[in-house]
């Protein structure tokens, strides 16, 4: 029975085969990706270790805040003259710290409340939390790729969680992108994309890391009083990147106007009365008051309603169908797609309203990817989980998270809003397979003693593998090199 | 076929991973046969969009206070801007650059943008990359391009050398091109492994193979060079200093190459975060470090290229400016016309070029940017056809498709 469309199973539809593995499903192939989808309970990514979002964001808030009273009390001065002390953070938008305290505060959160005064034992370190929730999210979210079974599962939290990326190097972030994952994305991954769209644009994570959380309606309440204003960030990145795409038809005009509606989308702060600490929270005070036409709709000023309405209506529009479709071909089959795929995935996402379980099957059931060749280079942290999965290794976590930083994809971090690269050949820099050879070195040092390199490549690779790559594993000076050319071969450095 | 997606993911692939990266030519440029010069070119892409009104301020023009409100450089006491012309200052960041404009060795181009009149990075970013009159194929850029319109001067096999995982667009297209990523890692690679693996992808897979071949050469020159800067990813570093590393060490890096007698003549380098929507801080905030970071970037330029300093044009670029107002966060969302800067020991510089729109209500572009009054285009063809001796003809029809309107700039080089 031939194992090439098991290791396709493996490789294109998942994180790389286990020890057995290809062996294990080569009956039925098609069968194991699909099985992932009824693993919904697997997606969420349980740990009891891990905190919500609003949890590590309101103590970081806590901590930094002490922090700023501790040295405002070293320095004898009464406190900040305003809230956006700049002090400590001219650096990059990464190192500001939070949202301000929105404006329907009362103005007596700027002075120093009796309690908080710097306490007898030094106060946490607001940096010290977010690296603290950081490391934890990250260390589990490595670990579950390693472990999963349902692998394609784990894939499309990976596409999502990337479609909709935010980065931990702005600051306030840093401590939460790991919980925005488990909480916008992960609850999801096979429900309504409409239903992803709004929890991702209200997760704090979101309204931070693209300034919506400070955006202010220049004729609202808080706007007049304070002279602050408008931040489209937000709005520009959910029509250009989330939902229509760059050529999906939208104005400048439009941009504005979303703008406008999502005004007081901000975050709780411990002096907004109404709020949760770190959570969401729509601030009245600071949305722009008005109706508002985005793509030739007028949308009546509903407060937090408008916006949730504008983002379900984009989130149906044949636009954001094609985008969607388009970029899951790229991003699982290759840069220029089969047709009928980028076809059927857009038609299902638009006959199903968005039901992403859906489109994710059409993925799966489509004959042409299958048949497609291995295109698309493997980034760097799949390469690193496939590599931990198919030779049994169990490395430190800290010590994966580094080498995902080293071979340029740090966890959480991609460059920009629209994520990680993604065409064919974007890992395949130069330099870049150089390290992955280093990487490849070390793991094979780690791999069994006593593995055979030709064995271990069929296991892993099956029959995908081609005769100059069986060849050249077969004649390989030492076991080590052996392993090396199994990780660098093409089989598995593309899918 | 270039669906809005493909350009999407490639339009920032190569933002790369860190703050900057470098890639570079080994082509030797015609005019250096002349034996007059022997020309270095060196583009510069501020990524995320430059505020230019706030890298060099029009604080002569009347409305300019009022429209940048608390991110208006003072005209006076702390932060206010270095004296350029009497109507534009140029922020208190860059006294190096300062220095060098009055030395007559830079030039500042302002009101310039791309013929590009969205407000997308992505097609932004490959509008002024791709050359081309507007947005669409992007298979290659300009810079790429021009190369092909120069005979290889006594090279027999021309290629270059990109820094970061992925190729900025300027320089990718027909012309070869390799690519270094700065990396501290101690593993040796075994030749015999690396031998192997080359025999392996040359049977099976021709884009590996060449990528996987110029990584091993480009190490060896790169690792050939002074290691001198500070382990990267040192505790304790702030934000400032962090980006002033990495925009100096990628500048280091291009002086190393472009200046070696032997060494390509022809770079790119890409700095990125340039993006302020917000708490822009133009004084002593984010944008501030930047433009430091920018300037230091050019001081280790002009000493890195020693005695070929003189034989140097820089052409610092960006995809478009920002509103000219502050907007409701003490920063300022995608905007038009910007700055340009072309600095090096070969430019004719100390001068500012600006057909000044101004900044009333009714002279902003749409009512919220500064308006373009000059093609960007105009500046690097001058540039190309000046200092590398790219044909006026190419230009016009290869290298800057449908660029009538954008005549070559003269009297930009020494």
């Amino acid at each position: 029975m031939s194992t090439r469309d098991a290791a396709t199973a493996l490789r294109r539809f998942g994180l790389g085969a286990r020890t057995g593995e290809t062996k294990r499903i080569a009956g039925d192939p098609r069968g194991f990706v699909l099985q992932s989808l009824a693993q919904a309970d697997s997606a969420p990514l349980a740990d009891a270790a891990l905190e919500p979002s609003h949890v590590t964001f309101a103590a970081a808030m806590q901590a930094q805040r002490q922090q700023k009273l501790a040295r405002a009390a070293a320095k004898d001065s009464p406190v900040m003259q305003d809230g956006t002390a700049m002090k400590g953070d001219a650096g990059d938008p990464a190192a500001q710290e939070g949202p301000p305290a929105p404006a329907d505060a009362t103005p007596t959160g700027r002075a120093i409340p009796p309690e908080a005064a710097p306490a007898a034992s030094p106060p946490a370190k607001p940096g010290l939390v977010r690296r603290e929730a950081f490391l934890n999210e990250a260390f589990a979210r490595i670990g579950h790729a390693a472990a999963t079974d349902a692998a394609f599962l784990e894939r499309l939290v990976m596409f999502w969680s990337n479609h909709f990326c935010v980065s931990a190097n702005k600051g306030p972030v840093r401590g939460i992108a790991g919980a925005y994952e488990r909480e916008a994305i992960r609850p999801n991954v096979l429900g309504r994309f409409a239903d992803m769209l709004l929890a991702v644009t209200q997760h704090p994570a979101m309204l931070v890391y693209l300034d919506n959380a400070q955006s202010i309606g220049p004729n609202s309440r808080a706007g007049l009083n304070r002279g602050r204003g408008l931040n489209e960030n937000l709005a520009r990145e959910i029509l250009e990147l989330h939902s229509l795409g760059a050529d999906g038809g939208y104005s400048q005009e439009d941009v504005t106007n979303l703008a406008r509606i999502l005004t007081g989308w901000t975050v709780g702060t411990p002096d907004t009365p109404a709020a949760e600490p770190g959570k969401f929270f729509f601030a009245p005070a600071r949305h722009e008051p008005g109706d508002w036409t985005v793509l030739g709709k007028r949308y009546r000023d509903q407060g937090q309603l408008s916006g949730q309405a504008v983002l379900r209506d984009l989130a149906q529009r044949p636009a954001t169908a094609r985008h969607v479709a388009r970029k899951l071909a790229r991003h699982f089959v290759a840069d220029d797609p089969p047709g009928a795929v980028v076809h059927d995935l857009e038609s299902t996402f638009l006959r199903t309203g968005g039901d992403l379980a859906a489109v994710a099957k059409v993925l799966v059931e489509s004959p042409q990817t299958w048949e497609a060749p291995p295109a698309k280079v493997v980034p760097p942290y799949d390469f690193l989980v496939a590599v931990v999965r198919g030779f049994a290794l169990e490395p430190k976590p800290q010590d994966l998270l580094r080498l995902t930083n080293l071979l340029g994809q740090p966890l959480w971090r991609p460059p920009s809003p629209a994520g990680w690269p993604d065409g064919d050949g974007a890992w395949a820099g130069p330099s870049a397979l150089r390290e992955r050879l280093r990487v490849a070195e070390v793991a094979a040092r780690q791999a069994d003693p006593v593995a055979d390199p030709r064995a271990m490549a069929n296991d892993i690779l099956g029959d995908g593998i081609g005769a100059p790559t069986r060849e050249a594993i077969a004649r390989a000076e030492t076991r080590e090199q052996g392993l090396e050319l199994l990780l660098m071969s093409p089989e598995f450095q593309r899918r | 076929m270039a669906c809005p997606e493909a350009r999407a993911v490639s339009r920032r692939a190569f933002l790369g991973r860190g703050a900057a990266s470098l890639a570079v030519w080994s082509l030797l440029p015609k005019a250096a046969i002349a034996g007059t010069r022997d020309p270095r070119l060196l583009v510069v892409v501020l990524r995320g969009g430059l505020d230019g009104l706030a890298a060099v301020a029009p604080v002569g023009d009347p409305d300019y206070a009022r429209l940048r409100g608390s991110i208006a450089l003072p005209v006076s006491g702390e932060g206010a801007g270095l004296a350029l012309d009497g109507f534009f200052a140029l922020n208190a960041a860059m006294p190096v650059l300062h220095g060098l404009y009055q030395k007559s060795e830079a030039l500042i181009v302002h009101a310039v943008h791309t013929p590009y009149r969205e407000r997308s990075h992505f097609d932004g970013q490959d509008v002024l990359e791709s050359g081309l009159a507007g947005v669409g194929r992007i298979d290659d850029g300009w810079l790429n391009r021009a190369l092909a319109h120069l005979p290889s001067g006594g090279r027999a096999n021309p290629r270059g050398l990109a820094v970061g995982a992925v190729l900025p667009l300027v320089i990718r297209g027909r012309a070869p091109v390799l690519s270094w990523i700065p990396k501290v890692n101690n593993v040796p690679l075994h030749d015999s492994t690396v031998a192997r693996l080359m025999d392996l992808y040359a049977r099976t897979d021709p884009v590996l193979a060449r990528a996987f071949a110029e990584g091993m050469e480009i190490h060896r020159v790169a690792e050939a060079g002074p290691a001198k800067s500070a382990q990267p990813g040192a505790p304790g570093q702030t934000p400032a200093a962090r980006i002033s590393r990495e925009f100096v060490e990628a500048a280091e890096a291009a002086a190393r190459f472009l200046s070696a007698a032997d060494g390509p003549r022809i770079g790119v380098l890409s700095y990125n975060g340039w993006d302020t929507h917000a708490n822009e801080g133009p004084i002593r905030g984010q944008l501030a470090v930047r433009l430091a970071g920018l300037d230091a970037a050019i001081s280790s330029l002009h000493t890195g290229m020693g005695e070929a300093w003189k034989d140097t044009v820089a052409v610092i670029v960006t995809e478009f400016g920002r509103t000219a107002r502050v907007n409701g966060t003490e920063g300022t969302d995608h905007g038009m016309a910007t700055v340009a800067l072309v600095v090096g020991g070969a430019v004719k510089g100390g001068r500012i070029l600006a057909d000044w729109p101004g900044l009333r209500d009714s002279a902003l572009y749409q009512g919220r940017d500064l308006a373009p009054t000059r093609d960007l285009r105009s500046v690097l063809k001058g540039v190309l056809g000046e200092h590398l001796g790219v044909p006026n003809g190419a230009l016009a029809s290869d290298v800057f498709p449908d660029s009538a309107g954008a005549a070559p700039l003269g009297g930009l080089i020494a």
